[in-house]
């Protein structure tokens, strides 16, 4: 069921599209919130204020942007209030340091250990259910500027300069971050999956 | 100085550790019409940064497919209890009418 559809529910007062909208966004929520926080549970407070703050507004929300956009932006900024109170400071790295191992490469710069493909049969989804649980598992693992950047664009898929907007960075940084996150989540992914069995 | 900005004619070929840090903005559309027809150049004899594209490709548009959520029933309750709260709050009487 479509977000508007569930919205439309919920506007109604019904508990089960509450529970489909909290659980469809709860992990993407909270790991934006990290962003910002400095723990787990103190992320967990702000998506619990995040919800009661959409409760309250959602008579006014104007679809001027998707329900996902408005979201994240009032978490967002509950967020980063409470990061302020916390003092928590968050540190990027812009330095220009290669993506994949030195090693990897020969004195030229070709490939002396190339990538092996995941799979032979990308569209199997015997093969791919197994691998997007690895690619969540890997996501999880990263540093939380990555974990925030990669959840806002390649899991909820909004768009560089929405993602920008949001975090309050331009969209040049926003792809380096990206760019970073995505090659880290394919070396883990690329690490552990030749153990496991295709 | 001058001259400097004048030799820059032919872009130079890529190499596969300067083509892999092109690969995300490719993907993304992102990348100016230079550095994308060095890139795409580049991938045309290339089959290791071919391989490395397609995992890449892959890698991000698994990030997006739906899997089991880790909310907890204790976390999952505590916000339907935000959300009864809620609704309970300007009309409590009518719907604990026994309370």
């Amino acid at each position: 069921m479509d977000d508007l559809t569930l919205v439309t529910r919920l506007l109604d007062g019904d508990e089960v599209a509450f529970r489909d909208l909290v659980t469809r966004y709860h992990r993407s929520l909270v790991r934006i919130a990290r962003y910002y926080v400095v723990s787990e549970s103190s992320a967990e407070d702000v998506v619990q204020e995040t919800w009661l703050a959409v409760l309250r507004g959602l008579a006014n929300f104007e679809h001027r942007s998707s329900f996902k956009t408005w979201l994240f932006s009032i978490l967002v900024h509950r967020a980063r209030s409470s990061g302020v109170r916390e003092r928590r400071t968050v540190t990027l790295d812009f330095s220009n340091e290669s993506t994949v191992a030195e090693s990897r490469f020969d004195q030229r710069g070709v490939w002396c250990e190339p990538p092996v493909p995941f799979t032979d049969a990308v569209d199997s989804r015997l093969t791919n259910g197994p691998l997007a649980a690895l690619v969540r598992e890997c996501i999880a693992e990263l540093p939380e500027p990555h974990q925030a950047v990669i959840t806002l664009r390649d899991v909820e898929g909004l768009s560089t300069t929405e993602v920008a907007s949001l975090l309050e960075l331009s969209d040049a940084n926003v792809r380096v971050i990206l760019h970073r996150a995505r090659a880290r989540v394919r070396t883990a992914v690329e690490a552990r999956w030749e153990v496991q069995p295709s | 100085m001058g001259g400097a900005a004048i030799v820059k004619l032919r872009p130079s070929p890529l190499v596969c550790r300067q083509a892999v840090e092109l690969m995300s903005d490719y993907l993304d559309g992102a990348l100016s019409g230079r550095d994308t027809r060095r890139l795409e150049k580049h991938l045309a004899v290339c089959e290791s940064c071919r391989t490395y594209l397609e995992q890449l490709r892959l890698t991000i548009s698994l990030s997006g497919s739906a899997g089991p959520d880790d909310l907890e029933p204790a976390a999952l309750a505590e916000l339907v209890d935000v959300f009864r709260k809620f609704r309970g709050g300007p009309d409590a009487s009518s719907e604990n009418d026994h309370a």
